[in-house]
């Protein structure tokens, strides 16, 4: 890549659908997967006669995204109206916000995912409210040509987020977007569901290409349907080439064709030309006179931005930093235990307020916990290990109590048999401490046992150690790896 | 005396005092619908067995003590425009041909609710862009007053009716003067409410930023008594305002003395104003010296700009609010193959659709609000047009810092015969030279009659008055009611 003779230029729109019980401009519920044409009412129908009413929720939740993404929030904000015919616009139009959006220019910065520790920021041009469409479910399937309609998403709310094309690569517009979604997650905004369409991403495409001293820039490409972070990804890739491919053949450079917009398929793996919108050049954009102009408050800024404020303040990046600098993990660990979610985090510094030791608690996490959650498919929040027990069990570990590998049985038996009190554990389990001496006399039988593994530990080959361990476990259970390891070891230098 | 003489709340008294049900009254207006409307073609919808049912509802629940308006049990007709659950409401659009909303207005509920009585719908030029009730699927309305001649618009039937006897109220709406036209027209009282006043929520959109529902009376108290029953707030409109309501009754006695009316020079001296209107305003100006008001010529500078004002304000909110008529939901809807220019079977149904069921008024302002609208000449139409709407609105600020009511002309002419002005839409929009500035400014305007001009037409003048000050109109129209300005008169009555 990096000896390509052109850079990437990405810049995403968002859409991200917000969490409110109701639509943008009626009280029509938004719970996805409703059988279809359930979820209506005569203002998102566009009946003759029906008038919108702004629901405060969206306003708040985009406002509480516009601070958390460092944007300026607007005074004052309006309503226009974009108008276009599609069957799944019922009123010819689209409310949305045109020249004076709910957020201003802001940013966000986020993990690089080429440079272990480092960070990237993409500058926000700006993220406006406006009402989803519905959904056009064509049928051509059996000669029919059938076209059905669903209105249930119609005057959802959606914050568009747009960015500057700030991304140079598609590792990097991935990143963003898990990002952005842990962001609005922690945020409690939206749910981010891809597959569900809560957030859905467009992403405007060039290359710049350095060419005898001079640097061009290709046609931009919209390309849309990106539908997971991996389509993300593999369309960009496919279009960087593409792109490449097609200005040595033809040559065109920016403003010698017009602005395309390709969609992506994922069966196929390739970006495919999509037919315009009629009129798409000119949606006519006016003031909606149903609506009146929208004023912010300074004082409703603060509530949403400090009295909601523990939920500004506990954000990602933050607690990445937290996570790093007050209790010594890596960037790396950090980032996975953030990016479970705030759930995880918080078990995190449950079991380390409960004496646990953070790098352990870290481990844990990461090889069990997770590992478990992503085998029954349950939360954090119900996990029957709670942070508490959790932090009892590695201290136990700590202090020596028992080895790492009877904890691990521990773990396993109150996962299994149901959380108990440690030692009610223990003792289901036979684990005992084993003296020394009793470990010696163990070791050496061992060792009488295989006088091959001898030999080959005496040439310097250690690996043979470990299938004494494993002998070792299996005579007694709570022989202690680490200690089995090092008799062996010290008698067989001895012999 | 008859019971069509009698005015809406002179019923209302006799129903309340049991001397007569609200049964027998609205048995005698369908009575004279029925013998009557084939006439004037006023009425579009008739459902007798409803109004009668609605009817008995009125007289149990006054006899149940439920009503306390003194419209109660009084029978009212409805605009075509305004809906009503399982109503047919047609707009007089073949497009909404059939179409029965499964809602009802704000309005048409607070009548409902007041146990008035709906006789019906009445005709009007196509979704109210007209004034002369020729453009509507149902054929042109007839002025009883002159069978040969317009009874106004858009609200032509609304003024008809009570003009003939067929209803005791009526309620219209006036967006560049459609209550306020055919009221004087045919010889009633007709309000346009400050803009927000009343609830527009069911109100068929034309021009939403103009847009209000009105009375049409006989009497200045019957007006008051119906504006009682529709102002107030609706949260379903967002536009409509918080402001309390007064007693609109409470002063309508009190005296003038003191009060300073203003006459509009730019409208009394008007080239195309007919001399007897010219002497109507002029009588209507002595008799309010007569009655202790001081007289002053005020300057509305902008006058001459208001008609082309309009006609890009109200056109290109049109474009917007009547691009919901798709074929693709509900009303009207013509398939046909793909023509020229349509990119697909879709394109084709929508276009064809519009094009047949639209009709040519409506289709011309659909198309001078896309114009204004479209990208490169936005700046010079629309906005320019919502500059100059500043301007005006400014004049009447001026104005009422001098004077606390106007006093002008409605309308240039009196009736004009159908088919006069049908084919030069710039002599019809010019009829709106008197009236659209209220709409404009959003300012209170009442229309009330003035008498006969020589060939036996109805003549009247126009009063107005700062925002939200309705009580001041009416008292000033009520005064010059008793002082004899203008009496309730039917149309000579051939029933
Ligand atoms: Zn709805």
């Amino acid at each position: 890549m990096t000896t390509a003779p052109y850079k990437i230029v990405i810049g995403l729109e968002v859409h991200v659908q917000l969490s409110t019980e109701s639509k943008l401009f009626c009280s029509c519920e938004t719970t996805f997967g409703a059988p279809p044409n359930t979820q209506i009412c005569p203002v998102c129908l566009g009946l003759p006669g029906a008038l919108p009413v702004l629901n405060r929720r969206a306003v708040e939740l985009a406002i509480r995204t516009g601070l958390a993404l460092h944007c300026e929030i607007a005074p004052e904000t309006k309503w226009d109206r974009k108008n276009y015919f599609y069957p799944d616009l019922p009123k010819g139009y689209q409310i949305s916000q045109f020249d004076q959006p709910i957020c201003g220019p802001g940013y966000l910065d986020f993990p690089d995912p080429e440079r272990d520790g480092e960070s990237l920021r993409v500058r926000l041009i700006r993220a406006h409210l406006e009402e989803d469409a519905g959904k056009s479910m064509h049928d051509e399937a059996a000669g029919r040509a059938d076209s059905r309609i669903d209105l249930n998403r119609t005057g959802t709310p959606l914050l568009e987020i747009v960015s500057e094309p700030d991304l140079r690569s598609a590792p990097a517009a991935k990143a963003f977007l898990t990002e952005l979604r842990l962001l609005l997650t922690y945020l409690g905004v939206s749910d981010c569901n891809m597959q569900e369409g809560s957030l859905r991403a467009d992403a405007n495409v060039n290359l710049h290409i350095d060419k005898e001293g001079r640097t061009l820039a290709t046609p931009i490409v919209e390309v849309k349907n990106l539908n997971s972070f991996r389509a993300v990804e593999r369309a960009l890739n496919y279009e960087t080439q593409r792109q490449y491919d097609a200005w040595l053949k033809t040559g065109q450079e920016m403003g010698q064709a017009p602005k395309q917009t390709r969609g992506w398929d994922d069966a196929a793996g390739v970006t495919v030309p999509q037919r315009e919108k009629e009129e798409s050049s000119d949606y006519r954009y006016f003031p909606d006179p149903d609506l009146v102009p929208l004023h912010i408050a300074a004082e409703q800024l603060q509530s949403l931005g400090q009295g909601g404020g523990q939920r500004l303040e506990g954000l990602p990046a933050a607690l990445r930093r937290e996570l790093e600098t007050e209790h010594g993990l890596k960037p790396y660990d950090a980032d996975v235990i953030v990016s479970q979610g705030r759930g995880v985090v918080e078990y995190f510094q449950s079991a380390v307020s409960a004496g646990a030791v953070a790098k352990r608690v870290s481990s844990w996490i990461q090889q069990d916990v997770l590992r478990t959650l992503n085998e029954t498919g349950g939360s954090i929040e119900t996990f029957p290990v709670g942070a508490a027990r959790l932090a009892e069990l590695l201290q136990a570990i700590e202090t020596g109590e028992l080895d790492n590998s009877r904890g691990k049985d521990v773990f396993q038996y109150w996962l299994t048999q149901g959380v108990s009190e440690l030692s009610v554990a223990k003792t289901a389990l036979g684990i005992a401490s084993v003296d020394r001496g009793e470990l010696e006399a163990l070791c050496r039988e061992l060792l009488d046992e295989n006088p091959k593994v001898v030999e080959q530990v005496r040439e310097g080959n250690l690996k043979g150690l470990g299938s004494l361990i494993g002998a070792a476990k299996k005579k007694n259970p709570n022989a202690d790896p680490k200690l089995v390891r090092e008799l062996c070891q010290q008698l067989i230098e001895a012999l | 005396m008859s019971i069509e003489q009698l005015t809406a709340l002179e019923i209302g008294r006799r129903i309340a005092a049991g001397e007569v049900s609200s049964r027998e009254v609205t048995a005698h207006f369908l009575q004279r619908i029925e013998g009557g409307n084939a006439r004037i073609n006023a009425f579009v919808h008739v459902d007798p067995e409803r109004s009668l049912q609605l009817a008995e509802d009125a007289d149990r629940r006054l006899a149940a003590g439920e009503l306390t308006s003194p419209l109660a049990g009084v029978p009212i007709a409805i605009k075509d425009i305004l809906c009503e659950e399982g109503v047919p409401t047609s707009c007089g659009s073949r497009m909404l041909e059939g179409f029965a909303p499964p809602y009802t207005a704000t309005a048409v509920q607070r009548l409902l609710d007041a146990g008035m009585v709906p006789l019906g719908k009445t005709n009007m030029d196509e979704f109210a862009m007209g004034g002369s009730t020729e453009t509507s699927v149902y054929g042109v309305s007839r002025n009883p007053w002159d069978l040969e001649r317009t009874p106004g618009g858009s609200s032509g039937g609304a003024a008809a009716v009570l003009a003939a006897g067929l209803a005791p109220l009526s309620i219209g709406s006036d967006t560049g003067g459609s209550v306020r036209q055919p009221a004087a027209f045919c010889g009633v009282c007709g309000l346009k409410p400050t803009y927000g006043r009343i609830s527009r929520y069911g109100l068929v959109a034309f021009a939403s930023s103009l847009d209000q529902v009105g009375p049409l009376a006989h009497t200045i108290e019957d007006i008051a008594a119906c504006l009682q029953v529709l102002a107030g707030h609706d949260p379903r409109d967002s536009t409509s305002l918080a402001a309390e309501v007064p007693q609109y009754a409470a002063q309508l006695g009190r005296p003038l003395k003191g009060l300073k009316v203003g006459v509009i020079r730019e409208h009394v001296e008007h080239a195309a104003l007919d001399g007897a209107i010219r002497l109507a305003v002029e009588r209507g100006q002595q008799q309010l010296a007569g009655l202790g008001a001081q007289i002053v010529e005020v300057h509305l500078p902008h006058t001459q700009y208001s008609v082309a004002t309009y006609y890009l304000v109200a056109p290109s909110e049109a474009s917007g609010n009547l691009s919901r008529y798709d074929g693709v939901h509900y009303g009207f809807r013509q398939v046909g193959s793909a023509g020229a220019g349509a990119a697909s079977p879709l394109d084709a149904m929508i276009s064809r659709s519009r094009s047949v069921g639209f009709g040519e008024e409506v289709k011309r302002r659909i198309m001078l609000g896309t114009f204004a609208l479209s990208s490169g000449y936005y700046d010079a139409y629309y906005k320019k047009g919502q500059q100059v709407r500043r301007l005006i609105a400014n004049d009447y600020q001026t104005a009422f810092e001098q004077v606390d009511v106007l006093l002008g002309p409605v309308t240039p002419t009196t009736a004009f015969k159908l088919g006069e002005k049908s084919s030069d839409p710039v002599q019809m929009y010019l009829c709106d030279l008197f009236t659209v500035g209220a709409n404009l400014a959003g300012v209170p305007s009442l229309s009330i009659p003035a008498g006969l001009d020589e060939k036996g037409l109805p003549l009247a003048v126009q009063l107005q008055a700062p925002v939200l000050e309705e009580p001041r109109l009416l008292q000033v129209a009520h005064q010059m009611q008793r002082a004899g300005f203008f009496e309730q008169k039917l149309a000579n009555d051939t029933l």
